[in-house]
């Protein structure tokens, strides 16, 4: 059952994927298991997004523990953000006999469309504590204003 | 002997609380047992390890999600992560230790030296 997140640029479509895998997680929990929840079925990990947003900014923050800054590429196109990367087996990881291996290697793309159209010039990314953070200022055409109604 | 480190589920299934449980990989060395648990958005501060009798629970802490946001879409959990393994007797339960790497837990479990295979010599 690894029909969740499949990645869909649309954001209206997530509703449905997003309730199965609460149902998924409950069953997990009601059996004890721990399928491994970052396999998606199209694009092999899938790591958990999320988006918010605020008048001024639009804010996308990534699960991707264990990796390194340079293994994470960003990039913007045609109001598309992409985010990309590949996490590599560490060589003193190999050695030893292996009873588990839940954790997943292998390269991830997510593609999303913006909530706003943000000024691609000012996106700043951070990483820490295995989460990315990117912060997209918003356009000055896209962020609200208050127009004044003037009577005559 | 047993060397299988047995995990032991649903351990909090009584608990009020629900607890997102983190992936792990297990691998035994000759000297250690080496656990590694994804706890993204987990720092240092947030990171609880106990052992009792021969029970060990990983617990990890976050504060996720932003304030003074509006959520658009979201696929993260908001739950702090927990897990039970129940300890190899080889395990020298007083020489564990641990770090915290990008949302990476790393777990040193080392044998006690009781276990560690030698040689004997025959005596005179």
């Amino acid at each position: 059952m690894n029909l969740i997140r499949y990645e869909d640029p649309e954001l209206s479509n997530w509703t449905p994927f997003n309730r199965l895998a609460t149902l998924r997680d409950e069953v997990d929990r009601l059996f004890g298991l721990n399928t491994p929840r970052d396999f998606g079925l199209f694009n092999g990990w899938s790591p958990a997004l999320d988006i918010y947003q605020d008048k001024d900014n639009v804010v996308v923050k990534v699960e991707l523990p264990g990796m390194k800054k340079e293994e994470i590429s960003i990039s913007m196109h045609e109001g598309m953000l992409s985010i990309s990367g590949e996490r590599k087996l560490e060589e003193e990881t190999r050695e030893g006999e292996s009873y588990r291996r839940e954790r997943f290697y292998g390269k991830f793309h997510r593609t999303m469309a913006l909530p706003a159209a943000v000024n691609a010039g000012k996106v700043t990314a951070a990483y820490k504590d295995g989460i990315l953070t990117v912060t997209l200022p918003k356009a000055e055409e896209a962020k609200p204003k208050q127009i004044e109604v003037t009577v005559s | 002997m047993n060397t299988q480190t047995i995990e032991k589920p649903a351990c909090n299934a009584a608990r009020k609380e629900s607890y997102l449980i983190p992936s792990v990989n297990l691998r035994e060395t000759k000297e250690a047992w080496l656990l590694e648990a994804e706890l993204p958005g987990v720092n240092k501060s947030g990171v609880e390890i106990t052992v009792e009798k021969n029970e060990l629970t990983l617990t990890g802490r976050r504060s996720n999600g932003i304030t003074g946001f509006d959520t658009v879409y979201r696929e993260s959990r908001e739950a702090d992560y927990r897990r039970v393994f129940e300890l190899d007797p080889s395990i020298d339960a007083a020489r564990i230790s641990a770090k915290m790497e990008q949302g990476i837990l790393k777990l040193t479990l080392p044998k006690s030296e009781s276990v560690k295979p030698r040689k004997i010599e025959i005596g005179e």
